[in-house]
């Protein structure tokens, strides 16, 4: 397949008054064409970060790239200047925000706010962006658009402005599409609403979409491989089976069996012990180390590096190393085990 | 919106009411005379003054007649000073000059005080923004006579550019007095526009214009600025009107036969007709501006323009 977009390597770290925060510390990943990839992780992982820095829209002041690089269309986009940073914003590579009631400007019309990457971006005449933009209104499904166009975004719902978001960010037909937890800060039904509406203009444009989530029911819904990140690094990336039924680290563990489900016996919700690692001093080895019930003295001393589970699968833990001891993951995720080929646990099919 | 305007024009004329009558009533309790050199007059003729003039019926009277003169849009006529002309005339001619200068420093200071606040803002923890905050302060903090003697001895007599004092040279003699009015309003419009445009351009709606490939310049002023105007004509608005019916310091120093020198003039001799149209002239002013500032939210941002009235 098609790889779109390429991060290698990538480390940002953010100068603060209290000392360099690494946020990111090397993350790597590709995006395949027409895929939807989603980045998983508790709040401060890095996972908005390291989205917010493929579109460089971090602060220039504080944030500072320390390696790596971001390869898209032959470039490296964390070398480019703003000027042709803007000229791929909007029209290669365009985003979705978390809260839809803050994202649109609240003193300018929405078809304007819509018409305005169009007019950036294309060579066509207002009237013909007028029209493109009251398409989009319509693809996004909005009822009576060419009447809404001049109404302010306070004169829509949260739902419905989270669809003018989205027209926005398709207005140019962009190769990514980010998609920065979009339906976080809507109520379940219209959450359930926009993930379907993305599914299906995602098959309609064919575009790309890394979808950043820390709802492990709508990656399930949604993506086709799944990222999963803690302390700025991705410590297991695979296809969306082999990490809800095959899944090799013990972070990816406690994130399964802290997520609610309909046949859980007993009714009481599993959390990760600890806090996340302060990444103005992060860990030397695992960072999930000292929150882990399955550390060993390694994971103290060295960060581990990727073992390949399958072609398409690849955790970061010393378990997977040849010398490692066999642990036995928590019991909700044996169960899962039990239902994927080629796990030690597979009981064969189901029933 | 009609209905809107109706109902707040009744509350305008329930407040100019209030305000009069308060004026009145507090002149009354002040001690003096509008009557010149009262002392020399004998009883009789003091008593024929007072007559003319009605100051020798009873408060209650006084007051009534007063009130009723004005809802027929009648002031009443100076006591002392102007020998029986009618006030609203002094006001009128007076209110040229002030209207002017006033008029001049509220453009220029407003201008240049969002020009600064916005470079300001989009050039943060620069020397840009450490001028403009510089600058910023020295309005606030100098005294508009200290900064009005400044202008006069640089510009005026040192450059000898513009006449030092008195409205005699048309544009020429305003230039000083609008300068020396303008540093307040350009204070105040650059630090409310530099704090409310640091605060809009954090938003996230801002961050979705980045990411649609918006220039910087477009951001500040197609997405930021109309966002960040509304607190700054909060202020600007009734200040438009202090510096419009004329400052009382700035027009002592430069001479010009404005209304604040005028108003000050006829407290020092109690006149008392003068004093109260005075006060009811600026009251509407300020109260007209007020009802200006409140329409205008709702031209600049759409959300107040719905709440404000049915329609």
């Amino acid at each position: 397949m098609e790889k779109i977009l390429q991060v290698k390597d990538l480390e940002l770290s953010f100068n603060t008054f209290g000392g360099e925060v690494k946020a990111i510390r090397g993350v790597n990943f590709d995006l395949y064409k027409g895929e939807t990839l989603a980045i998983v992780g508790e709040s401060g992982s890095g996972k908005s970060v390291t989205t917010k820095s493929i579109m460089r829209l971090l602060p220039e002041e504080s944030a500072e790239f320390k390696n790596g690089e971001i390869l898209f269309g032959g470039r490296d986009l964390t070398k480019l200047s703003d000027r042709e940073m803007q000229k791929i914003r909007g029209k290669d590579i365009s985003m979705i925000f978390q809260d839809p009631m803050t994202s649109l400007n609240p003193t300018m019309p929405i078809g304007r706010q819509i018409t305005e990457p169009i007019l950036k971006h294309q060579k066509i005449s207002k009237d013909e962006a007028k029209k493109l933009a009251v398409d989009l209104l319509r693809l996004v499904g909005m009822p009576k658009p060419e009447l809404r166009m001049k109404q302010y975004p306070h004169q829509f719902s949260g739902g419905q402005r989270q669809r003018i978001v989205i027209a926005i960010a398709l207005a140019c037909n962009p190769q990514v599409l980010i998609a920065d937890e979009p339906t976080t800060a809507l109520d379940v039904t219209i959450q359930a609403q926009i993930l379907e509406l993305m599914k299906d203009l995602q098959k309609k444009i064919d575009t790309s979409i890394i979808f950043i989530t820390h709802d492990l029911g709508v990656v399930a819904n949604v993506a086709d491989r799944v990222a999963v990140m803690y302390g700025g690094k991705i410590v297991e990336i695979g296809t969306v089976d082999e990490i809800f039924y095959n899944p090799q680290h013990p972070y990816t563990w406690g994130l399964l069996s802290s997520m609610p489900s309909m046949d859980a016996e007993d009714a009481k919700l599993y959390a990760i012990p600890g806090t996340p690692p302060d990444l103005l001093d992060p860990p030397k080895g695992d960072a999930f180390a000292l929150r882990s019930e399955y550390a060993m003295k390694i994971d103290m001393e060295q960060p581990p590096p990727f073992f390949k589970v399958s072609d398409t699968h690849m955790a970061a833990t010393w378990l997977l190393h040849p010398e490692a001891p066999t642990v036995e993951p928590p019991e909700m995720v044996i169960e899962r085990m039990k239902k994927f080929p080629g796990s030690r646990y597979y009981e064969g099919s189901a029933n | 919106m009609a209905r809107y305007i109706g109902k707040r024009l009744i509350y305008m004329f329930i407040t100019l009411a209030l305000i009069a009558t308060f004026t009145f009533f507090l002149m009354k309790i002040l001690p003096g005379s509008p009557i010149a050199s009262a002392d020399k007059l004998s009883p009789e003729q003091r008593a024929v003054v007072e007559a003319r003039y009605g100051l020798d019926q009873p408060l209650p009277v006084q007051y009534f007649d007063y009130m009723f003169g004005l809802l027929q849009g009648d002031l009443g006529i100076s006591i002392n000073q102007f020998k029986g002309a009618d006030v609203t005339d002094v006001i009128l001619s007076r209110m040229g000059p002030s209207a002017q200068i006033g008029f001049q420093g509220m453009l220029l200071g407003t201008v240049l005080g969002i020009l600064f606040g916005m470079v300001a803002a989009l050039r943060q923890n620069t020397w840009m923004d450490y001028g403009s905050t510089i600058v910023a302060i020295i309005g606030i903090s100098i005294p508009s006579f200290v900064f009005a003697s400044m202008l006069q001895y640089w510009l005026g007599l040192k450059l000898d550019l513009f006449p030092v004092a008195l409205w005699k040279d048309g544009f020429m003699s305003s230039v000083l007095p609008s300068i020396a009015l303008a540093m307040f309003p350009l204070a105040t419009a650059a630090r409310f526009i530099r704090t409310e445009m640091i605060e809009v351009l954090g938003s996230d709606y801002i961050t979705l214009a980045k990411a649609k490939g918006a220039s910087g310049s477009e951001i500040a002023f197609k997405h930021a600025f109309r966002n960040a105007l509304i607190p700054l004509i909060t202020v600007l608005g009734p200040m438009a009107v202090s510096i419009l019916t004329g400052s009382l310091v700035v027009e002592q120093i430069f001479a010009i036969p404005g209304i604040g020198e005028q108003f000050v003039k006829s407290i020092m001799v109690s006149d008392f007709s003068i004093i109260m149209g005075t006060t009811i002239f600026f009251s509407v002013f300020l109260i007209v501006i007020i009802l200006v500032v409140d329409i205008l939210y709702g031209v600049i941002d759409p959300r107040i323009r719905l709440s404000g009235g049915k329609s």
